[in-house]
Order: structure tokens, then sequence, then C-alpha cells
């Protein structure tokens, strides 16, 4: 369903409070995958707090929609989502990385409620979402998966078995395409530089398309853009979709966003200050536009 | 051995095996709805057709691509289905080693994995689709149970009891044309609890999967021939292993010998060795197995005499391994 202005303000809110969580706790475990954590936040929080049919109550739920964040590097960002929903302690937040915690840099399914797979090791989840939208279709459950992807991890040769097992069992009835969905992360960025000059990976919209999705390419820091593919991707049923969502590493943190060597970091006292403030600036401006163009 | 008639030999009596399994999914299937089937392309290879004929919604085969599969198995069970994985023993383990340890071992997940042509089980495929170092690998793997039958029924009873036991395991089995070392079901198998299949009192004879039988065959041989007294367990769980079961072979025998079509670190005859150094009693010990190579192209049989790990490679081993002695004394030169 279209995103109303007053939900836009309402995700923009709460995208600015995860950013500013994703900083205190990279400032607190001393560093973190700042760069795919930020650009990875807005399509964490457009999922949970628009999309996903949960129970608050109940995490473990059986019909609830399953989220399998394959770029596991993202815990840093995932986990003080997953804590504002209030199924972790925020404590745990301040024990992040550090020896015997609960959380650290992937997080644990059998250890942070919530997580719906294991991931770190890359190229493991599309293959796990399939899985799960399989499954959902056997026990004639109507739950939707969608799988997050890092850019960098579609190198994995892992993924391409997936793709084209996922589109096989859409054309074979085994399941619908609006039960997986794919969204990559596409930050144009890994931890030895820019994915086109590591390896390439354009035109990577035409290879989801060959292999039998339907591709929409958007910017992933634009949460009605975000919202009007996911609306189309859970209106087909046809295909698997995969949106490719593109978006920047380290997105709100001025002059770093951008810039791949700020995939993993450290932040000093300094550089903690300097960072609310351009969170604060990153976040009016989001708002200015959502109060200027939402509806 | 013989080129073609063995083959053809050992073909017509011994296909029970794989029959078996593949009637024990089917009534795994009957019973319990939530028990799916996967597979790689390797459908009527690894007798999990049967299952497919009868529950096509819930039989899926993901092509040549077993890393998918092991990932697709993993949200499967995630979603509360138990699903059976079927692949080459070599494949099951070795390809798939990252995603059998982070998707299915590590989350802990309740997916059974059915290693087929296990050992040298295939063997005129060659090396490439032998699984000689696949134990190895998945003894290491923390929530794995980790069980090679020795031959049909015992397979159906380590099907049966993977489905009640929550929890990954990782069943191999061979090709399908064992010998038939039990009757039935009922002689009392149970995960983690070797099965004494001859007494002995000189010597014990450790063994699993095909390998089972060779240690029966040469104990009777021995008892025959030497008038020996020889132990033989088959230690059809490697993980647990039943340690209980070892150090009692190590202070009632003083003698042990393992026997494995897998290479001779890291499986049986490494899983053994470890206990035994660990007791701190001195026992004899002599590992049969692959040595430092990989295997060669022929029959099973051929392969299995090749390597000394058939009965006539144990009756050998038995006899010079009694030729080692042990003193109550502090004379160590001529202590093994």
């Amino acid at each position: 369903m279209a995103l109303s202005k007053q939900e836009w303000l309402a995700l923009e809110a709460k995208a600015y409070k995860l950013r500013l969580d994703l900083l205190e706790t990279t400032y607190q475990a001393g560093s973190g995958h700042i760069g795919g954590g930020s650009s990875v936040l807005d399509i964490l929080t457009i999922l949970y707090y628009k999309y996903m049919n949960i129970r608050i109550e109940d995490p473990k739920w059986e019909e609830r929609d399953r989220c399998i964040v394959s770029k596991g590097h993202a815990g840093i960002a995932y986990a003080p989502l997953l804590v504002d929903l209030g199924w972790n302690d925020p404590e745990q937040l301040k024990t992040f990385n550090l020896t015997g915690s609960k959380m650290g840099i992937h997080l644990d399914s059998n250890k942070v409620v919530g997580v719906d797979a294991s991931t770190g090791s890359l190229g493991h989840g599309l293959s796990i979402g399939v899985g799960t939208a399989l499954a959902a279709q056997l026990q004639g459950k109507s739950f939707s998966t969608y799988v997050v992807l890092g850019d960098g991890e579609l190198d994995e040769g892992s993924n391409w078995e997936a793709a084209m097992s996922a589109s096989h069992f859409v054309q074979t009835g085994r399941m619908k395409g609006s039960s997986l969905i794919t969204i990559v992360d596409r930050n144009g960025a890994m931890i030895d530089g820019k994915t086109e000059d590591i390896m390439k990976l354009e035109p990577l919209a035409d290879k989801f398309t060959a292999f039998g999705f339907q591709t929409l390419v958007i910017d992933g820091h634009s949460l009605p853009a975000l919202s009007a593919a996911i609306d189309t991707a859970l209106a087909t049923d046809d295909k698997p979709t995969c949106i490719i969502a593109d978006t920047v590493k380290a997105q709100g943190f001025g002059s770093k966003a951008g810039d791949f060597r700020w995939h993993y970091g450290a932040i000093d006292g300094a550089g903690y200050e300097q960072a609310k403030k351009d969170q604060t600036a990153y976040y009016e401006g989001r708002k200015a536009i959502a109060e200027k163009e939402g509806v | 051995m013989a080129g073609s008639l063995t083959y053809t030999a050992v073909e017509s009596t011994k296909l029970a095996t794989t029959e078996l399994y593949g009637q024990a999914m089917v009534e795994l299937g009957s019973a319990h709805p939530e028990v799916v089937a996967l597979t790689a392309d390797l459908a009527g290879s690894t007798k999990i057709g049967d299952f497919q004929e009868k529950f096509p919604e819930r039989f899926f085969n993901v092509g040549i691509a077993e890393q998918n599969m092991f990932g697709i198995a993993a949200g499967m069970a995630k979603a509360g289905l138990v699903p059976f994985l079927s692949s080459f023993a070599q494949f099951a383990s070795m390809r798939v080693a990252d995603q059998l340890s982070a998707d299915i071992c590590y989350q802990n997940v309740n997916a059974k994995i059915i290693a087929t042509h296990g050992g040298t089980s295939f063997g005129q495929a060659g090396s490439t689709h032998h699984a000689i170092t696949d134990l190895a690998l998945v003894r290491a793997l923390p929530n794995l149970t980790v069980i090679v039958p020795a031959d049909g029924y015992e397979t159906v009873n380590a099907v049966k009891a993977a489905y009640a036991t929550p929890g990954p395991f990782y069943i191999r089995i061979n090709r399908g044309f064992d010998h038939v070392l039990y009757e039935n079901t009922d002689y009392g198998f149970e995960i983690g609890k070797a099965v004494q299949l001859h007494e002995g009192t000189d010597i014990t004879v450790i063994a699993n999967g095909s390998c089972a039988y060779q240690a029966l065959t040469a104990a009777q041989f021995l008892q025959n021939a030497d008038g020996l007294s020889v132990r033989v367990l088959n230690m059809h769980t490697l993980k647990p292993l039943d340690k209980d079961a070892i150090l009692k072979a190590i202070t009632e025998t003083r003698r042990i010998i393992t026997v494995e079509d897998h290479v001779v670190s890291g499986g049986l005859g490494g899983a053994v060795a470890e206990v035994l150094a660990e007791s701190g009693k001195a026992c004899a010990f002599t590992r049969l197995g692959i040595q430092d190579h990989f295997s060669t192209i022929g029959l099973h049989e051929d392969i299995m005499s090749l390597e000394g790990i058939d009965s006539n490679g144990i009756v050998s081993a038995v006899r010079e391994t009694m030729g080692k002695d042990f003193e109550a004394d502090d004379n160590w030169d001529d202590e093994v």
C-alpha cells in the first residue's frame, strides 16, 4: 500500500533513530560496519515497520513474514532494530562485540530474538529464503520471505544457484512470486574497493531478469520508492522479484558517505559528536522532502 | 578378484540397502507430513525416487546445485519442515562444507543428510566420486550426529532414529550393494552405542560401514584358523562416539584395530585414537583404511582389497598386531 505522508514522516523518524543507534553501537563497540549498516538501514526500516507481518508479542509466530539478512555484517544496524522492536534487551547493545555477548558483527539466530537466519558467510541467504518460501506453500501458509542481499556478495556463485531455483520453483507452481522478495543493497562497494573495479556486476538488473526475475531498480534511500517497489513485488505472483536498491555506503555520515573505506570503521569521541550532527542534518533534509512531497 | 563376474554376483544379491532405505523414507513420509525430500539431480541414484513417486509435492529436485540444496533445506527446517537431503557423500560434505557448517550445523536445524556412495563404494567412478575424507570433516562439526550404517537394516534404523531425534544428522551409506549383516532391524540399534558383532578377548576390531561385515568375516575365520578370540564392534555412530565400548576394549583385550572405508586420519581410526591416547592405557593399536593417497578406480571389492580393509587385510593386520606384546614390567624397549 502506497506510503502516506504520515507513514513516511514516521518512518523517516524511525530511520533517523536507528541511524543514531547504529552510531551509538559502533561508538560503544569501538568500531563496526558503518558503511554497509547505514546503506541497508532504510530497507530494513521499511520492511520491519511497514511491510512485515509480525507479532511483537510472539516473535516466533509461525505465520510471520521472514527477513533473511544475507549480508550478515549488517548486524550493527540490524541488532538495534531488533532491540527497538522490543524483542531484545537494550543492554545487549552495550555489549556488542564484547567477549561473551549475545550480539556481535554477525547475528546468531539462536541467540538474538527475531533473526530468521544466522548469516555472515556470504551467498547463503537467498537459498535459505527459497527454502522458507517453499515451506510456506507446502504448509498452506501465506507468509512472505524478504531476502536482503549485499551487492558484493553477489560474486558468490551460490546466489545464482538460488536465483535460478527461485524462478524455477515459481514457474513450476511450487511457490508464489510474492512469497520471495529479494532486495539488493546496491551500495557499489566492497571491502577492497568498488564492486565494478573488483569484480564487475553490471549489467546487474539484466542478470536477474535473465534468471527469470521481475527486476526493479530504485533509489534505496527513498522510502516512497522502496514502498512502491515492494508493493509491485507483492502484487506479482508469476515471477520472483528482485529490487535493486541503489544505496550509499555510510549514508548520512557527512563527508564519509560513499567512501568505500567506511565498509568497516572505528569512531572516536570527536568523530562521534560530528557524526551525530551529520545525522541530524541528514534527517532534517529528508524530513523536509517528506513534508513537501508527501501526500 | 576377477572383474565382471564379481560385480554381477555382488550386484544381484545385495541390492537390499537402497531398497530398504527407499521404503523407510516412504514410511516416514506417510506417517509425518512435515517430512520432505531434496536431491540434486540424483533422485534415481540416491533412491529417494520412491519418495518422489509417492509424495511429489514434498519432493524437491534442485538440479546440480548442492550448495543451494543445503541452504534451501536449512530454510525449510527453520520453517518447521523436516528435510531429508540426498546426494553423493563427497558432494554432501566436501562440496558444501560451508553450507553444512553455517546453515545446517551452526543454526542447529532439524535437517537429515543422507550421504550415499560413501567411501570407495562408487568404485569405478574414481576419486572425484569417492568420499574418503568426508567423515574427518563432518565429525568435527558441532551439533551434528554422524552415523555410518553397515547394511540396509541398519540404514533403516539410522533413518528412523534421525527422524526421532531433533537436530542435524549425517548418515553415510554406500552405493547400495552391501553385504547383509543383519536379518532385520531388531538387534538393539541405539545412537551412540556400538553393537558387538562377535565376542572376543584377544583383540578388538572396531569397524563401520562396509568394513563391519568384513571384520566379522575375519573374526570368524581367525577363530577357526588361528584359535583367536576376536571381538568385533560395529561402531555405527561416529559421533557421539561410544567411548565406553572403546575403553572396555582397551582394558579387556589390550589390542585394537580400526577399519574403515575412509582415510586413516580424522575418521573412525582418528576418533578411537583420541580416546585411546586420553585413556592413558597401553594398547597395541593399528588403523586400517586408506593411507595418505587418493583412491584408485576399480570395483569396490577390489579397492577394499587393495587398501587392506577387506577380510583378508583385517586377518593379516590381526595376526601382525597379535605379535605385539605387552608385559607388566618397566622395560619399554619390547613394548609396542
